[in-house]
């Protein structure tokens, strides 16, 4: 072996890593996301995507939703950190491949094609209930919801098709059932 | 309808209520609100440093050495930047802290105005929470809460950031009704199950080792008292991090000595060997695990903590019992005399085995070092300092680096909250401040900063402030003209290559402290050593002492990096011994 320089121990062999996706209730107050965000920057944690919005005006609570891969053991220290943080008064995570959430996320695309195209593009998007927001006979802004590697597919593929800009909103989660989150 | 109150009264009517009896600060044009208002109200009284740091960790001495928080006062700016080390000290030791900075006017913030920061973006990686106070009525919610913030829980820091203009502003002031027990940040959340568990889990053991942390210093010297209960009542041997030293008494024959990187050769090889491994109060620090793939193999572990967060962060563990320290233990010492288990008797055939083998390890005798005539050896110069202070109650304060763990060594704790070390961040030139703060705290007590001539350096400018208020607080530096861990590191694992570790251009101390206003004391040699402690301890004002140590001592016995608990490195006597057999050489 190599002999180490370091004062620090080597690093042992990284586990699997999973999807996960936080739900998290924060009061609204300034610097929160701040707070939330700074604890998976300066942890080293990763963000795939992140929405947040108020969601009780009254009880001045927003829910920030986060989607993250981790090994099992740090989904594990982002809960138990983001718990520790004074404006947050609850977290859940759910595995990507959870059946009883569901998860969904929104898309803005703009595609400036002649008609065929545009027609060809409306039609790439029909599983994922377009709603066509805005039309002139050069170009269409639809809108979609859907998973998001449907998204990421979709995207790709209407590249061809004259897709000129994507807006996403990042994906929001809720239990399916009577069930809620606690 | 109440009386209104400026928000500087409002600060001050807070630190009143909250029994403040001491801060430590700097002012600056941003906090002159509240200074102005400093003397209205006596008892606050008010410890005027020498460069906010310095604030930062007097604050953190004084908090550690009574368990109560520490109170810093500081201006906007350069001010706020300049604590940012000793909050972040704080925040990885767990250290109350209550830190309240000026900001400017709210109408300035953003504009980059004179001495303006973001502050609280600044230190919000670096405190359990702050605030930024932008209207006068939410101060005394926010005060109250910064202190309940800090001390309930893991304590830490916090930061409240006042305009200026906010501190003229007036409100009335009421101490805020505990409404919602911040979110619910519940802290004791175990079971008699899981206590049941960690019985049966204990009689069941037959190689079994306590690990403990500073957690027990922080939940208070019940805490304490329970521990020492409930290793006498097992039996069981017990270790101790860096953080932990006094909350078991050191001399004591079932204590092995701290662990870790620079622990004894017997508390590392019973982490290794141990089957049952029962953590209270500590983290799993890389300075105490080594390598985490053969961290204690053989063990089922149990961790005992106030903060869910450490549990499983590091090393995985068979139980987690999450709750003070104190609770902990006491429950579980009440079930063991209510299931009228005695464990030491029922445990002693199984555990005597154990026991002989740690007295086996015990015979390397692994803190031994060569000792000299000619030299100060800079652990003879602690072990002579322990000797001739160890009759009265001392209180022990330290810089980083070598120094720092021949201290943890060589000096017996029998108390708790009398051992004041940068464990976590590791900041050079946190022991003089820190010692100020504890002598504030203490003003009768002894108190000694055992210091490295580098790490002092580094905050030499508060001799000022211990002779200001009279704390007659004592440097003990090991001086070895190095910085002694750097240069320990150069040497074994960077060919020698000594890499601007030599500390050129020293000043004379014996000057310094003179010109400071307080005694200075030389020794060179070891003969001398003890007339001239006991000087320096009979001294009723500020010393530095300035001790001439050994130049190439290396601070052992080591677990190189990298390495397990079961190899590490013995010091030179032990080296010679085993030339050829001398596996830890190339280990480093």
């Amino acid at each position: 072996m190599v002999k180490s320089k370091s004062a620090y121990s080597t690093p042992s062999k990284l586990g699997k890593l999973d999807t996960n996706i936080f739900v998290i209730w924060v009061d609204n107050e300034t610097g929160v996301l701040a707070r939330v965000v700074g604890l998976f920057s300066g942890r080293g944690y990763n963000i795939e995507s992140l929405a947040v919005a108020e969601i009780d005006h009254k009880e001045n609570l927003s829910r920030v939703t986060i989607v993250t891969t981790g090994t099992p053991q740090v989904i594990e220290q982002i809960t138990l950190q983001l718990k520790k943080l004074v404006p947050v008064h609850k977290v859940a995570n759910f595995k990507r491949e959870d059946k009883k959430v569901i998860f969904k996320e929104m898309a803005l695309l703009k595609i400036v094609a002649n008609p065929a195209k545009i027609k060809k593009a409306l039609n790439a998007c029909k599983k994922y209930n377009p709603v066509i927001l805005d039309q002139t006979n050069k170009s269409v802004v639809i809108q979609i919801t859907a998973l998001r590697r449907d998204i990421d597919n979709v995207t790709k593929n209407l590249k061809l098709l004259g897709l000129v800009s994507t807006s996403r909103t990042g994906a929001v989660a809720m239990t399916r059932g009577a069930e809620i989150f606690n | 309808m109440g009386n209104l109150y400026s928000g500087a009264e409002i600060v001050f009517k807070c630190l009143e209520d909250q029994k403040v009896e001491y801060i430590f600060g700097y002012p600056g044009g941003a906090v002159l609100p509240i200074y102005d208002e400093l003397k209205n109200h006596p008892t606050v009284k008010h410890i005027l440093v020498r460069h906010e740091q310095g604030a930062g960790h007097a604050a953190e001495g004084y908090a550690r050495s009574t368990g109560k928080p520490g109170v810093v006062l500081v201006t906007s700016g350069p001010g706020a930047t300049n604590v940012v080390t000793a909050l972040t000290d704080a925040y990885m030791d767990s250290v109350p802290l209550v830190c309240i900075s000026g900001q400017v006017p709210t109408h300035l913030i953003g504009t980059d105005a004179f001495q303006e920061c973001d502050t609280t973006g600044i230190t919000r990686p670096c405190t359990k929470h702050n605030w930024l106070v932008k209207d006068i009525k939410d101060l005394p919610r926010i005060m109250h809460e910064a202190f309940e913030v800090a001390t309930t829980g893991r304590p830490g820091p916090v930061l409240v950031d006042i305009p200026k203009d906010i501190q003229f502003a007036k409100a009335k002031y009421s101490i805020p009704k505990k409404e919602k027990k911040l979110n619910r940040k519940i802290s004791n959340r175990f079971s008699q199950k899981e206590i049941d568990q960690l019985i049966e889990l204990m009689r069941k053991a037959s190689k079994p080792v306590f690990y403990t942390g500073g957690g027990v210093i922080n939940s208070g010297p019940k805490a304490t008292e329970l521990l020492r209960e409930l290793v006498s009542l097992t039996g069981f041997p017990i270790t101790s991090t860096l953080q932990g030293l006094g909350a078991y008494p050191g001399d004591d024959s079932q204590f092995l000595g701290m662990l870790g990187m620079h622990g004894t050769y017997e508390a590392n090889n019973a982490m290794h060997d141990c089957d049952l491994l029962i953590n209270i109060g500590a983290r799993f620090d890389d300075r105490i695990t080594g390598k985490i793939d053969e961290f204690s193999p053989k063990s089922k572990k149990i961790h005992i903590d106030i903060d869910p967060s450490s549990i499983n962060k590091i090393v995985k563990v068979d139980l987690s019992i999450v709750g003070d320290v104190a609770e902990v233990i006491s429950a579980t010492a009440k079930t063991l005399k209510k299931k009228n288990l005695n464990l030491k008797k029922l445990n002693k055939q199984k555990i005597s085995k154990w026991w002989q083998q740690i007295e086996k390890w015990k015979t390397k005798q692994s803190l031994n070092f060569i000792n000299s005539d000619t030299i100060i050896k800079p652990q003879h110069a602690v072990q002579r300092l322990y000797e001739l202070t160890k009759n009265q109650d001392t209180y022990i304060t330290t810089e980083v680096g070598q120094h720092q763990m021949w201290a943890a060594q060589h000096y017996k704790f029998s108390k708790p909250n009398r051992w004041m070390t940068s464990g976590g961040l590791g900041t050079m030139g946190y022991g003089l401040p820190a010692a100020v703060g504890v002598q504030v705290a203490h003003p009768k007590k002894l108190v000694i900063d055992i210091a490295g001539e580098a790490s002092v350096l580094m905050t030499m400018q508060e001799m000022s402030t211990a002779v200001q208020y009279d704390l007659p607080i004592k440097i003990f530096i090991l001086n070895n003209q190095y910085m002694g861990m750097v240069r320990q590191w150069q040497e074994l694992l960077h060919e020698k290559n000594y890499s601007e570790s030599y500390s050129e251009a020293l000043p004379d101390f014996v000057k310094l402290a003179e010109a400071y206003g307080c005694v200075g004391i030389r020794a060179k040699s070891p003969d001398e050593l003890d007339e001239k402690i006991q000087e320096m301890i009979n001294i009723d004002r500020p010393v530095i002492f300035d001790c001439h140590v050994d130049q190439d001592e290396n601070c052992y016995p080591m677990i190189p990096s990298g390495k397990p608990h079961n190899q590490m490195l013995l010091g030179p006597k032990d080296q010679d011994e085993n030339k050829i057999t001398g596996k830890g050489k190339a280990l480093v």
